[in-house]
């Protein structure tokens, strides 16, 4: 089977924003990024449904050239080869010219299976897996909590709001985009790192320019709705003070 | 005009409708009358059903979507269905609910007609005399203001929560219902859904609990895990948790409270190293009073929170165990 998995890069979660000199992006300079939680467990699911039916994982990135950082680590945790669509204007496009710049390159593939993860942790679009699908006609489904591969036919388990899930069954080639908790991660191993730096990471250029389909006008730190009481002082005189307020105060002990 | 996209299943209204077309309205004043009036369309066999509720609503009228492939989600039917409306009524915005169903199906119809999709959004305002919408970014870290790119409809979805269905202005008589004509090509329908089934029977239910001292990625490793248990009994909590720690089996599933888990509403909450994501928020933004400790000062959870210590969970939980156990 042949497996691609797509990969965006995003600032680390410890990362705290700082914002560009007209305040539409972000300072770049100052961001430390890494793999977006759900696309490690979409390379994890990858690599699981290697081991059971053979084949190869290709992973799949567009972005800039920093994005060979998590290119390399995915190769690392064991994914056999790369494409890399590069270009320094797609670091800020969003989901729907990220599946642009990536469906020429993927559909000369021909993919049995296509794992995105279900949202990105910097822009949180939750679009570029169904667009990409629409792009290369293939069927999607969204939210897999597991994956069964039986021959040429798909049954995935979908999560549906507030702990219901749904079982779906679709024909291959197909797209999914995976949810966090899907399975246990691996971690890259030493021997992996050094057979990663051996593994090819073909650079295809973007099929014309970066189109996003939306404008960021501002960007800022979120309004509050709530007027917080912060507590301050030493930790014995923190918890002293809380728990007499939520005594006295709130009245909820 | 706008469209509202309604979401039923088996004949229930999915409440979210309700906070859509609240958002639709505000939209409506944000854009000018003219971007009017407010069309809700419902689709698949239960539409007739909960047409009358939506009629109720200060709208222009309700379309009711029901054909042969409609009678169980699927996105391939519902693309063609929801398309299908937006070409005989030439909307402005298409107006969605942040659901599971509309992220599964949205993207892909913004795709097939090749038009912007702003997901996500928690405000409309006006920007240059046209309409812009805010929605998080970076995980709630920034708001940002986007305007969409290209030719109108533009499609809009409004998380969950970010509009009040007790705010829905609602007409002096009901609105006309009619019956769109729509047709699906059922060939074309590739995902066989089978019915929905809840994993297994919850053990735990924590709606009920007063209070629920909840941990998040912040507790570091599973072996820190007591710190929090020993917090929940000094304060007669029952102890709940974000996704990643029952993502990593620290805790029950059923003990994870937000939109894939457990929604709460208990007199107090304590979120103890949790950032704050709007996906944990939405099962617990009921709670009376909301208590977060976390070493991040920008952290989102302090903007829902009432009281806050910044502050390291390893020094602040312990310190409260001993002043809860003092009297
Ligand atoms: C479709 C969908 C459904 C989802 N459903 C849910 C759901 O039901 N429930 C849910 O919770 N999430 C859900 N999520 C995930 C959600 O988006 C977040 O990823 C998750 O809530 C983050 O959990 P967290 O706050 O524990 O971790 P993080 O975001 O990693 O936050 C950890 C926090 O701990 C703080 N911290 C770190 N160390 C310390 C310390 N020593 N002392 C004090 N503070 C510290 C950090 O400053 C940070 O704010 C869902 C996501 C999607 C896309
Ligand atoms: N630039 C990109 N390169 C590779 N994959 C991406 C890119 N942008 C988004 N994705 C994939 O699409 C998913 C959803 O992203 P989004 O639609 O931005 O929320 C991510 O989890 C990735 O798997």
């Amino acid at each position: 089977m042949k497996i691609a998995v797509c990969i965006k890069q995003v600032p680390t979660r410890e990362w705290q924003p700082r914002l560009n000199a007209d305040k539409t992006w972000i300072r770049e300079q100052d961001v430390s990024y890494e793999m977006n939680e759900p696309d490690a467990y979409a390379l994890e699911e990858s690599l699981r449904l290697r081991e059971k039916h053979g084949g190869e994982v290709v992973v799949c990135s567009a972005g800039p050239t920093r994005v060979q950082q998590v290119i390399r680590e995915a190769l690392a945790r064991g994914a056999d080869r790369a494409i890399h669509v590069e270009d320094a204007a797609l670091g800020a496009a969003d989901a729907y010219a990220a599946a642009a710049a990536l469906a020429p390159a993927m559909a000369e593939e021909q993919f049995d299976l296509i794992l995105t993860g279900l949202q990105s942790d910097d822009q949180g679009h939750a679009q570029f897996g169904p667009v990409l699908a629409t792009r290369l006609n293939v069927p999607h489904s969204t939210i897999i909590m597991e994956v069964l591969v039986d021959g040429q036919s798909l049954r995935v388990k979908r999560e549906l709001e507030g702990g219901w899930f749904q079982h779906i069954a679709m024909p291959l080639p197909a797209l999914l985009t995976i949810q966090s908790g899907i399975n246990q991660l691996r971690y890259a191993t030493l021997k992996g790192i050094m057979a990663a730096k051996k593994k090819e990471i073909k650079k295809v250029a973007t099929p014309g320019a970066v189109a996003s389909r939306q404008k960021v006008l501002a960007l800022y730190a979120p309004t509050k709705s709530k007027q917080t009481t912060m507590i301050g002082g030493s930790p014995a005189e923190a918890a002293k003070e809380l728990v007499k307020r939520l005594r006295e105060e709130a009245r909820v002990l | 005009m706008i469209l509202v996209v309604a979401e039923q299943h088996d004949g229930k209204l999915n409440r979210a409708s309700l906070e859509a077309i609240a958002g639709a309205q505000e939209l409506l004043t944000a854009a000018g009358a003219s971007a009017g009036p407010i069309t809700v369309v419902v689709a698949g066999n239960g539409a007739s059903r909960v047409a009358g509720d939506l009629a109720a609503a200060d709208v222009g009228g309700v379309l009711t979507a029901d054909a042969d492939g409609l009678s169980d989600y699927t996105p391939d039917a519902w693309v063609q269905a929801i398309r299908q409306v937006i070409d005989q009524t030439s909307p402005q915005y298409v107006i969605f609910p942040h659901t599971y169903q509309t992220r599964d199906y949205a993207p892909a119809l913004a795709a097939t007609i090749d038009r912007a999709l702003i997901t996500d959004v928690i405000g409309v305002k006006q920007v240059g005399g046209a309409a812009a919408f805010s929605r998080p970014m970076f995980q709630g870290k920034l708001t940002a203001d986007v305007a969409p790119v290209g030719d109108a409809p533009f499609l809009i979805t409004f998380q969950i929560g970010a509009f009040r269905a007790d705010a829905m202005k609602r007409g002096a008589s009901a609105a006309a219902v009619s019956q769109a004509n729509v047709t699906i090509d059922a060939a074309a329908i590739r995902q066989k859904p089978e019915a929905p089934f809840q994993e297994a029977k919850q053990a735990v239910d924590l709606s009920q609990a007063e209070r629920i001292v909840a941990v998040g990625r912040g507790i570091k490793t599973q072996e820190n895990i007591p710190i929090a248990e020993k917090l929940a009994k000094a304060f007669g909590a029952e102890l709940a948790a974000s996704r990643p720690i029952c993502d990593n089996g620290w805790l029950p599933m059923e003990r994870q409270i937000g939109s894939s888990g457990q929604t709460v509403a208990p007199k107090l909450y304590v979120a103890l190293g949790i950032s704050g994501a709007i996906q944990h928020l939405v099962g617990m933004k009921g709670a009376r009073i909301i208590v977060a400790i976390n070493k991040d000062a920008e952290a989102p959870i302090f903007e829902v929170a009432d009281y806050g210590i910044q502050g390291d969970i390893f020094e602040i939980a312990p310190a409260l165990v001993a002043e809860l156990e003092k009297s």
